[in-house]
């Protein structure tokens, strides 16, 4: 067992779709405790879907398309954000409108993109096996920028998500914050969708976080334990897939949703006997 | 008398809905002011105006305080129940979020503010549940930590939205007699429905309804409150514990 898991860990491919199961289990864990917190999984949904319009224009004009996701996904979130701000339309409803626009554009410039037909599978579900090096580059900063923005500004983030009107009173520049979070939601979104795709993304950011919530009832420890349960779930579910030979992405979420009932399970046994 | 904040004519509301009429009202060091009125009358709307939190159709609000002075000038309680209680923070992060102000978002928390929040929540009697979730606590121990989330920063001015709902008859008392003590050191204003014991605590008392009536003491009769168009009704007035009754629109 060991000698075959070795023997796995040479393959290059290997070492990169593991390297983006740690990345993402850091990156989803941290900023997926915000949206679980402040229930944004909804706007989250919705960021997620639009940036396959990006994809689209990204083939269109032929430039990487995660580089176009990346533009188009922040430009809607700061979008939704705006317009939920001015509040003459239901914020979930506007947020219907987004996801369905941006499906709607990603599919028309595919289709209008001479020539080549992509893999669209590997968006819808994700690939972590297919990753490229400099996509994992690319996870590797934005990880590394979004935990060192947490940890410097942490008070202001967890107060601003606590209770925006009170931060307003401090004077905190409340706005450019919640601009800066739905910024930084729409880039781990992003750049997480070659892992889980777009269809499964959201799992990440609430799967763990929806665990660990029935440990702690703090921040920070929720980003923690997510953290870890991310990392037992996207490794384990990496390693299954591969001897099992079925899809990585499902294989992931299934092993997060077993993580999630086996705490449930143990957690409410123990309620009961005390 | 020094000012700390001067409304003049404001006109404030939501959309094309007025709330307010033309009000002004101005604040000094060490003023004690009851706002009463029926709901839906603006007193929060008033006090929202004067927080900075609601931007009036016309008026202007002038603060008197500069520069860093205005980062920790107003403490604000605000109406229990807008927030979600399911939110992961403890209750001692919930205080110390009160000492942040400003653009200064990197700054540590230092060992002396920490004492600080620890004093307070032990003087609130809600020491034993500082590393509780807010979730965990009921009504009325939210509303203690809230007032010492208001008070950490030492503000000038206290804003309290109905204190005393949810609150317990012998933390009530307890609150009149921390917030007389705080009002040696800072003016207050606080929104209340019990009328007896606004009068009881207060200095003067402002009614709103739309319009502001301000009124130079804390005695108030039902004369008054009719000549300021104010449908409220006293019950008792004395040391007998007070009723109010609101009228209704036809």
């Amino acid at each position: 067992m060991t000698l075959i898991f070795l023997e796995i860990l040479s393959y290059r491919f290997f070492q990169h779709a593991l390297a983006a199961a740690v990345l993402t289990s850091v990156l989803c864990g941290i900023v997926g405790t915000y949206i679980v917190s402040r229930r944004m999984v909804f706007i989250s949904g919705g960021i997620t879907h639009t940036s396959f319009g990006g994809i689209g224009i990204g083939y269109y004009l032929g430039m990487p398309p995660m580089i176009g996701a990346a533009v188009f996904s922040v430009l809607s979130a700061l979008g939704i954000e705006y317009f939920s701000r001015k509040g003459d339309i239901r914020n979930d409803s506007m947020i219907a409108i987004f996801w369905a626009l941006g499906m709607a554009l990603g599919i028309l410039f595919i289709f209008l993109t001479p020539g080549y037909a992509p893999n669209l599978m590997s968006y819808l579900f994700g690939n972590i096996l297919t990753i490229s090096l400099v996509e994992l580059l690319a996870l590797a900063c934005l990880t590394v920028i979004i935990a060192a923005a947490f940890k410097l500004f942490y008070r202001p983030i967890l107060y601003v998500a606590f209770d925006e009107e009170f931060a307003r009173t401090r004077l905190i520049p409340v706005q450019l914050i919640k601009y800066l979070m739905i910024s930084m939601i729409a880039l781990t979104i992003v750049f997480s969708i070659r892992v889980a795709g777009i269809i499964l993304i959201i799992s990440l950011l609430t799967i763990p976080q929806t665990t660990a919530n029935l440990l702690t009832r703090r921040f920070d420890r929720i980003a923690l334990f997510s953290i870890l349960i991310g990392l037992a779930g996207n490794i384990g579910g990496l390693i299954l897939s591969y001897y099992l030979n079925i899809p990585s992405g499902a294989t992931i979420i299934l092993c997060l949703v077993m993580l999630f009932l086996a705490v449930r399970t143990i957690r409410s046994w123990k309620l009961l006997q005390t | 008398m020094t000012k700390l904040v001067e409304l003049e004519k404001i006109t404030a509301g939501y959309g094309n809905q007025v709330v307010l009429t033309e009000v002004s009202l101005t604040i000094h060091e060490r003023d004690f002011l009851g706002v009463i009125g029926p709901n839906g009358g603006g007193k929060t709307t008033l006090l929202r105006v004067i927080i900075g939190l609601l931007k009036p159709l016309s008026g202007s609000v002038r603060y008197f305080a500069e520069g860093k002075d205005r980062y920790n000038f107003i403490g604000y309680l605000p109406q229990l129940m807008h927030f979600d209680p399911k939110f992961p923070i403890t209750a001692m992060e919930v205080v110390l979020s009160g000492i942040m102000a400003g653009n200064r978002l990197i700054r540590r928390v230092t060992g002396k503010e920490k004492m600080q929040a620890l004093q307070l929540l032990e003087q609130m009697g809600v020491f034993h549940l500082r590393d509780k979730a807010i979730g965990e606590l009921s009504g009325g121990e939210r509303q203690r930590l809230f007032l010492c989330r208001s008070i950490i920063s030492n503000p000038r001015l206290l804003i309290l939205d109905e204190p005393d709902t949810f609150v317990d008859n012998r933390f009530e008392h307890d609150l009149y007699a921390i917030l007389r003590e705080l009002n040696e050191r800072m003016a207050v204003i606080m929104v209340s429905h019990d009328i007896g014991t606004i009068s009881a605590n207060v200095k003067t008392i402002a009614c709103v309804n739309r319009n502001l009536h301000y009124h130079r003491s804390n005695i108030i009769t039902e004369q008054q409150l009719a000549a300021y168009d104010c449908p409220i009704q006293l019950i008792t007035h004395g040391n007998v514990p007070h009723t109010v009754l609101q009228q209704h629109e036809p």
